[in-house]
């Protein structure tokens, strides 16, 4: 994969790949987080046989509602049955005070390859604490503040609601269409991934450094400082 | 030209039946009964339906989808493919359950009428230029007016208006060594384009044909060029999803950007070679010898993608009690 000329997308293979090392950094930098885990495609005994096929999945994670006087996200992740809340950052008092108010929800995210983009897809589905799904005027509450605004404007082509590829079911997804236009750009100046196996080892944490802000997951820097090395 | 027309004049009659517990009269209650284009969508439907059953649905706000046998059909899906779907042996008219409570909507994305339909239309197209062209610009840079007649030229079944809006998205026609040589035919000869393309007078070695499409999407169900004429079954799927049909991924075939998204009826494989049993596309069971070029540009849906339905044939499990 020549950079330069590279059309920021990726091939199935190379996202396996980039999903593998993903996996593997976010547990190495990533350890108070719940771990992003690869399960195989479910086999469709008609579909013409593929290679390696399947998706990064983080389950059962707990975003808070981020409180209302404050413009930066402080939505925080923790696996919903540890007793023990590892906290990424220091949450200052006025969030304590308001959080017994707070309901809780719980959020599923998959990344997830598409063939028609030839990117990964973010797709996620979110359940209050009874366990019912969220529809999209709730979720839009746990979002940072800029990702409600754009989805204010972009109602039908932001986020949309799509049946997961594997499953049959609805889930909502960020919709890939821009994609590769900046991915492209992210990898515009680095002239340490001429090689191409690092670029493709970083693809998923590029990627993520954009798409996970939009959702309020934040990629610690250590992951994205790594590469520097 | 004639083909697209038919494809887009083509309907099916449906017999539309008020679901059971949502019938709150003590009259006999009949069916509507609805033309519905082969290229539109069911939410579209609606406000023909609707004033049918209107005197017997209880107060409150309508949520309205639709059920085949007790499954959930999914409206994004064209009515034709559907039909062309579930429907192994066509049935007219087309018998049907509406609801307009209860939206299963664990089961089913939600529809809000035909913002929701037109959007998911539009996002469709994206995919489709994005296949195509590498981006979505094409449709991105429609401008909206543009766009609205594109979606309304569909829900008119408009073809000459589609045709003319769609003309401004650039994506042209599939082009290869089929349609070069009708172009070479039709200058010297003024035969219609429709005409040459039908019959088998093609010299189909060259040809990229609708066989060599299938083949290299579902390579190990068509060992054989013939389908089997045998007696067919059906295995019904075994899960617990009542969503109709697997979604095959949308195989790009690179070198001529052309688009397919293939779906076929659900079923367990259980042991032994699953085997073609009918291929339909347009509710037409096309000869598999027929350029794919002729097919993807005559039968393809308004957003441009082909759907093309497929009947698996899975031979019988042995019975234990011999």
């Amino acid at each position: 994969m020549d950079v330069s000329s590279w059309d920021g997308t990726l091939s199935l293979n190379e996202f396996s790949l980039a999903a593998q090392a993903f996996e593997e950094k976010w547990k190495i930098s990533n350890s108070a987080s719940p771990p992003w885990l690869w399960v195989n495609a479910p086999i469709r005994p008609f579909v013409a046989s593929q290679k390696v096929d399947g998706f990064l999945s983080m389950e059962n994670i707990c975003l808070l509602r981020p409180s209302e006087d404050n413009g930066a996200e402080v939505s925080r992740l923790e696996e919903e049955k540890t007793s023990l809340s590892e906290k990424e950052e220091a949450i200052d008092d006025a969030t304590l005070v308001h959080s017994n108010h707070h309901e809780v929800h719980y959020y599923d995210f998959h990344i997830v390859y598409s063939a028609s983009y030839r990117v990964p897809v973010l797709y996620f589905r979110g359940y209050d604490s009874d366990g019912l799904p969220l529809q999209l005027n709730e979720i839009e509450k746990d979002l940072p503040a800029c990702s409600a605004k754009v989805l204010l404007e972009s109602k039908w082509t932001f986020i949309t609601q799509e049946e997961h590829p594997y499953f049959n079911r609805p889930w909502y997804k960020l919709h890939p269409c821009g994609t590769s236009e900046w991915m492209k750009l992210l990898f515009l100046d680095e002239a340490v991934l001429a090689e191409s196996k690092v670029a493709i080892e970083l693809h998923l944490v590029s990627w993520f450094s954009v798409v996970g802000q939009v959702i309020g997951l934040r990629v610690p820097i250590e992951m994205v400082n790594g590469r520097i090395n | 030209m004639e083909a697209q027309k038919y494809v887009w004049e083509g309907a099916i009659p449906l017999q539309i039946h008020l679901n059971e517990s949502e019938v709150t009269t003590l009259l006999l209650l009949l069916p509507a009964l609805i033309l519905a284009p082969r290229i539109g969508y069911l939410p579209l439907l609606i406000p023909l339906i609707k004033p049918h059953f209107a005197a017997t649905l209880p107060p409150g706000v309508d949520t309205v989808w639709f059920d085949y046998k007790g499954l959930p059909l999914k409206w994004y899906i064209p009515t034709g493919v559907l039909f062309d779907l579930l429907c192994a042996e066509p049935e007219r008219p087309w018998n049907l359950t509406v609801h307009f409570r209860g939206y299963p909507n664990n089961l089913l994305i939600p529809c809000e009428g035909e913002d929701s339909v037109k959007w998911s239309f539009i996002n469709s197209l994206k995919e489709a230029d994005y296949i195509i062209s590498g981006n979505c610009k094409n449709v991105m840079h429609m401008s909206q007016f543009d766009q609205l007649e594109l979606w309304h030229s569909v829900m008119n079944g408009n073809l000459e208006a589609y045709l003319r809006t769609s003309s401004k998205l650039k994506f042209g026609i599939v082009e290869d060594e089929y349609t070069l040589k009708i172009d070479l035919c039709s200058q010297k000869s003024r035969k219609t384009t429709g005409e040459v393309g039908m019959g088998g007078q093609m010299k189909t070695g060259k040809c990229f044909t609708l066989h060599d499409a299938l083949k290299s999407l579902m390579p190990e169900f068509l060992v054989d060029k013939s389908l089997i004429d045998e007696e067919s079954f059906r295995l019904e799927g075994e899960d617990e999803q009542v969503i109709l049909s697997e979604d095959l991924s949308s195989n790009r075939m690179a070198a001529e950007g052309r688009e397919i998204s293939c779906q076929s009826v659900e079923s367990t494989c259980t042991s032994g070679a699953a085997e073609i049993k009918l291929v339909r596309i347009q509710g037409i069971e096309p000869k598999l010898e027929i350029p794919f070029s002729w097919v993807v540009n005559n039968l393809k849906n308004p957003e441009h993608f082909l759907h093309i339905c497929v009947c698996l044939k899975f031979p019988q499990v042995n019975s234990l009690d011999r």
